[in-house]
């Protein structure tokens, strides 16, 4: 039933047989390898692969980072040729600019889109307040911890309000506690402020938590090997019946693809 | 407890001084190892000091007008090879075009040294402050430079992706967070190109001049008067240590959250 409604909208992010090649000294080297993507609105795709499969290089193309060889990428019916503000990213690395606060960092996008510094101060606040960090707006990025950090990278790319979350291994360089909350608090926030989102992660656990749909890739040449939807009631339970199914699901199809 | 730790620090800072003063006391007024041409007694020294505030002989000027002459022309060659040297690595380090063209030209004049050009300019422009501003504009002029230009490049492209991703134009990725990047390294630069203003200027002096510090010290020399030498060296020396003080803490101001320490 939720299948078909969905299908009736036209989805937000189109991929329609993407292709990317890397040309290097070394000969050319094929990274994605035909991949046709439909994300629907408000959805919570998760992209799951193994490390250095090209599961960024693909982000990074409908983020419009990096250009793809064939293909096309539109989002909300634009062809995406560079990178805008109609597309927040989280970054992997998050990439907070060190010499502004959290309230300077988070404020960024609006600032580079000429809003005035008291509107921009108090839309900034509302996601500073929504990824729980009130109190820290005068911090710089130095004196917090790796698990505030990507809090601010989430406010940071939130706070433009784009159409479009894309999040690269967002919590790949926490410890595992850490690791837990922030998906926890992810899907909070994704609850409060609704977006599109494509997730990337190598963390089956994570991808089953977070995902409306989980899509699984090959390694390089990574294409879509197959897709899961998860319709488990939210917030999930890591430990309960139909998680751990659906984890040995998706683990036997790794292991019969490789 | 903090506030002792401070102390203490202090404390510790100052023994090595104290230690070299005691030496000196010990060595040269006590047991008399040397002759007073040669090195100075630590009391004649002092006296000496303070005594150079208030006469002018046998050097022609009293300290304070040696000093000021001496921190005006430094000054006037610091700020205008910051001006210019500071810029050029900026745009040297963003602009491909305009690296090309200026590059060979600074390849070029990086291996002279400030000394160097002394000679050069004493023909061209006589013993005033002009030949010996430029020499120190030039000091100055290629620390600035190269750091701020190893400061821009520094710039990460996850950084300059995140403008990409909030639609920031060329300019705003300049000033928004290659040259928010590159503060600190410029620092080092102006702190760097302040050791060799100062230095220029002292070899200048020695050179090419009339009053100053390092004339002071050329006098003293010429005289035999080892007291004047070391009371022209102790003050370029603690002069020297006040103004990197005071660029250590602008920077702390300025570069925020970077980890100036």
């Amino acid at each position: 039933m939720q299948m078909e409604q969905r299908k009736k909208i036209e989805p937000v992010i189109q991929c329609d047989n993407l292709c990317k090649t890397f040309r290097t000294p070394g000969g050319d080297q094929e990274v994605i390898r035909n991949i046709s993507l439909d994300v629907q609105e408000n959805e919570f795709v998760v992209l799951f692969g193994p490390g250095q499969c090209g599961k960024t290089t693909f982000l990074n193309m409908i983020a419009g980072l990096e250009k793809s060889t064939a293909g096309t990428v539109t989002v909300s019916r634009k062809c995406v040729t560079e990178p805008g503000p109609q597309r927040g990213v989280v970054f992997q690395s998050v990439a907070l600019f060190p010499w502004l606060t959290t309230m300077g960092n988070v404020e960024y996008g609006l600032k580079m889109a000429g809003v005035k510094k008291e509107e921009r101060q108090k839309r900034a606040q509302k996601y500073i307040d929504l990824v729980g960090l009130q109190g820290f707006e005068n911090t710089f990025p130095v004196e917090l911890s790796g698990g505030m950090k990507q809090r601010v990278g989430i406010a940071r790319a939130y706070c433009i309000e784009p159409e479009v979350m894309l999040l690269d291994e967002p919590f790949g360089a926490l410890d595992a506690q850490t690791r837990y909350l922030m998906q926890e608090e992810l899907e909070r926030i994704w609850q409060t402020a609704k977006r599109t989102v494509v997730f990337v992660t190598n963390n089956i656990e994570e991808a089953l938590y977070l995902a409306d749909r989980i899509i699984v890739l090959s390694p390089c040449p990574c294409s879509i090997v197959k897709e899961f939807e998860i319709d488990l009631p939210r917030p999930r339970n890591y430990t309960s019946q139909e998680f751990l199914h659906l984890r040995k699901e998706i683990d036997a199809t790794i292991n019969s693809s490789t | 407890m903090k506030k002792l730790a401070r102390h203490k620090y202090l404390l510790i800072s100052c023994l090595s001084i104290v230690l070299i003063l005691l030496t000196w006391y010990l060595c040269v007024d006590i047991l008399n190892m040397v002759s007073g041409s040669a090195f100075p007694k630590l009391t004649k020294t002092i006296s000496t000091f303070i005594k150079k505030f208030t006469t002018a002989a046998p050097d022609g000027a009293t300290l304070t007008v040696h000093f000021f002459n001496s921190i005006k022309v430094a000054l006037w060659g610091y700020v205008m090879g910051v001006i210019v040297g500071v810029p050029l690595g900026i745009l040297m380090a963003w602009f491909r075009k305009f690296d090309m063209f200026a590059r060979p030209l600074f390849d070029l004049i990086r291996p002279i040294p400030g000394i160097a050009w002394i000679p050069l300019f004493i023909l061209m422009f006589g013993i005033g402050v002009l030949p010996k501003a430029l020499v120190i504009f030039l000091g100055v002029l290629i620390p600035s430079t190269v750091n701020a230009y190893t400061g821009i490049k520094q710039t990460s492209d996850v950084h300059l992706w995140v403008g990409d991703v909030f639609g920031a134009s060329n300019a705003q990725k300049l000033f928004k967070i290659a040259i928010p990047t590159a503060t600190p390294m410029i620092f080092t630069g102006l702190r760097v190109a302040m050791g060799s203003a100062w230095s220029a200027l002292v070899a200048a002096e020695l050179l090419a001049s009339s009053s100053g510090l390092g004339y002071l010290i050329q006098i003293g020399r010429s005289i035999s008067r080892s007291d004047l030498v070391l009371v022209g060296m102790i003050c370029i020396g603690v002069t020297g240590a006040l103004l990197d003080e005071l660029l250590h803490l602008v920077e702390i101001r300025v570069a925020k959250g970077m980890n100036a320490k």
